[in-house]
């Protein structure tokens, strides 16, 4: 059976409270005048002008490619909370100003503990060695030999959203509370293909991976993860890992969480036991409202955030408007995902934009009419293993609000009569 | 096809087959022995393995604190404008908010010196001695009142400190 478009009136129907639309419209490419009040008219009154840069050249071909002149997007870096230590922090990804699911290398989110170093490939190594047969070292010559494999997969700092753990609602927009996320292709070399060369040891449970960053960041990850699916990474979107994001070498663990992904990865040690780094007990521990903290949580788990619109992207007046948004778990693909233009009372399931990829974001997409009061706008994710993106009352019920870290319960942005979204909870 | 020329593409097949069968994998790493990675192997266990000889006391300590941490970590810790490292002792148990410092939330004395010796002081890493590691420690350890002013540690009692939060920690359930 073929496409088949609807009557007008069927692809504009209401699915749930409040003006949200049928997600056919995206899924059948339809656009109906009576769902989007969009009208065929000539308002313009006078002859369309032939523009100065049709009359000229262009500018000169470039070497490496930037973005209009026009265009502004830009992480969002707070100012570090010392000025002397002007590498702790984060950049943010503007996320409410792209589309799609990939993010531009500029534009990757940056979280560092110690600043960013300048490696020379040339003098840069990768040990691997503890529990293994044979202890081995790479260079970046040798790893660019080995066969490759690419896969898309986001990254989520740990503490993303960690804004959504204060007690009253902050007044942040998009990239401020939900920026720490990014989605990338990433090159490499499968980690299991050099432990093979390396002969792992029976006893070797864990790995423990380092960067050669000024503070030798370090974490301790399961050996079953490094045979599953870890990559060692030389590529991102196409060209050399940036700087930000681990050059010369970074590893991809795919779902977990940001800060195991090592960047300027230089050494792996297989062990019997994690090593208890500060990374992984003083830091990146979910402190629960008893006074237990869990330890190792590695995925990360099934979220979702509306993008657009979000603060800063008002709407103009009552209408059809796109409400759209990513989605994203670490235990694998999106199953899917609802929009919500009543607070939570009913859910419209949303259009997901192939491809739907396990471990990488989703682009989600719905129709909605404005009717031009306000409102609240959520989205709800579904992942293939059934793990529902919960409530904030139910996250909150279940740890509290001294986690910090993995914050994934549903985002509430208020539409005011003005069409201007805010950071609320609902 | 005779017996005999069957033979033959059987033993060619089988030729061919193990051909295929030893092609290696590629294998571009270069052997290197524990020694030669001794300078990188860093990382410290919390059953202390990995520590290096050496030995220091939190009075030794507290020249090298002041002269090497306090400028972000504050006086005695209290931090400002980074990270306190003493404090919050009866914050974690409890509904209000936390303060997590080395005494009130860190598990293991072992990491607070792996990360000392890894990743400070911030602007010059990898710098102090292993004296001075043992002695800055300890100096932490005795303001957050692990151990007393005197108390020398070194790789053989530092592991067997019981960190006041050291069963604070359970596995995520999921």
């Amino acid at each position: 059976m073929g496409r088949k478009r609807k009557a007008a009136q069927s692809l504009g129907e209401h699915v749930a409270g409040n003006g949200m639309l049928s997600r056919r419209i995206f899924l059948e490419g339809a656009v109906l005048a009576s769902a989007t009040g969009i009208a065929a008219s000539s308002a313009a009154g006078e002859p369309l002008a032939v523009a100065p840069w049709m009359k000229e050249p262009g500018a000169a071909l470039a070497g490496y490619g930037q973005p209009s002149k026009y265009e502004k997007a830009a992480r969002t870096v707070p100012a570090p909370a010392n000025p002397a230590t002007v590498g702790i922090g984060t950049a943010r990804t503007p996320l409410q100003l792209l589309d799609g699911m990939i993010t531009p290398n500029g534009l990757h989110f940056d979280r560092s503990h110690s600043g960013t170093p300048e490696i020379d490939p040339d003098q840069h190594r990768l040990a691997i060695h503890g529990l293994v047969k044979r202890p081995l070292v790479f260079t970046m010559e040798a790893l660019a030999r080995y066969p490759r494999e690419s896969r898309i997969a986001f990254l989520e700092c740990a503490g993303n959203s960690g804004a959504l753990y204060a007690p009253q609602a902050q007044p942040l927009n998009a990239p401020a509370i939900h920026g720490l996320v990014s989605c990338a292709e990433w090159t490499g070399v499968r980690l299991a293909t050099l432990l093979d060369e390396a002969g792992v040891d029976p006893a070797a449970k864990w790995i423990v991976a380092e960067g050669a960053d000024a503070a030798a960041m370090s974490r301790s990850f399961p050996l079953a993860k490094a045979m599953d699916d870890a990559l060692l990474c030389l590529y991102q979107n196409g060209e050399k890992v940036r700087p930000a994001n681990g050059y010369p070498l970074r590893l991809l663990l795919p779902g977990f969480e940001g800060n195991m992904n090592v960047k300027w990865l230089r050494r792996l040690k297989l062990v019997d036991a994690p090593v208890m780094s500060k990374d992984e007990t003083s830091k990146y521990t979910i402190l629960l409202k008893e006074g237990k903290a869990w330890q190792f949580v590695f995925p990360m788990e099934v979220k979702s955030v509306i993008t657009r619109p979000s603060p800063g992207l008002a709407f103009n007046g009552p209408g059809f408007y796109e409400i759209s948004g990513l989605a994203w778990s670490g235990k694998g693909r999106l199953r899917q995902v609802e929009v919500s233009a009543d607070g939570g009372k009913s859910w419209a399931p949303a259009a997901l934009q192939e491809p739907v990829l396990p471990k990488a974001v989703t682009r989600f997409r719905a129709a909605w009419q404005w009717n031009g009061a306000p409102t609240v706008l959520q989205s709800r994710a579904t992942d293939e293993t059934g793990m529902v993106q919960p409530s904030r009352a139910a996250f909150v019920a279940e740890r509290g609000l001294r986690g910090n870290y993995h914050y994934n319960a549903i985002a509430s942005w208020r539409i005011d009569e003005k069409g201007e979204a805010r950071n609320v909870y609902a | 096809m005779s017996m005999r020329n069957r033979a033959v593409i059987c033993a060619a097949m089988l030729v061919a087959a193990s051909a295929a069968a030893s092609a290696q994998a590629p294998q571009f790493g270069q052997p290197v022995t524990p020694a030669d990675i001794a300078p990188w192997d860093i990382s410290i266990g919390p059953d202390g393995a990995g520590l290096p000889a050496g030995r220091g006391s939190a009075k030794q300590g507290e020249a090298v604190y002041a002269a090497k941490c306090q400028a972000c970590h504050g006086e005695k810790g209290a931090g400002r404008p980074n990270d306190a490292l003493v404090g919050g002792a009866g914050t974690i148990v409890s509904d209000g908010p936390a303060v997590k410092t080395v005494g009130s939330y860190w598990p293991y004395a072992t990491t607070l010196f792996d990360y000392i010796r890894r990743a400070m002081p911030w602007n010059e890493t990898k710098s102090l001695s292993n004296d001075e590691l043992y002695a800055v420690s300890a100096y932490i350890l005795h303001l957050n009142g692990v151990i007393g002013a005197d108390d020398v540690i070194d790789a053989q009692s530092l592991p067997k400190l019981k960190m006041p939060n050291r069963d604070g920690f359970i596995p995520f359930p999921r």
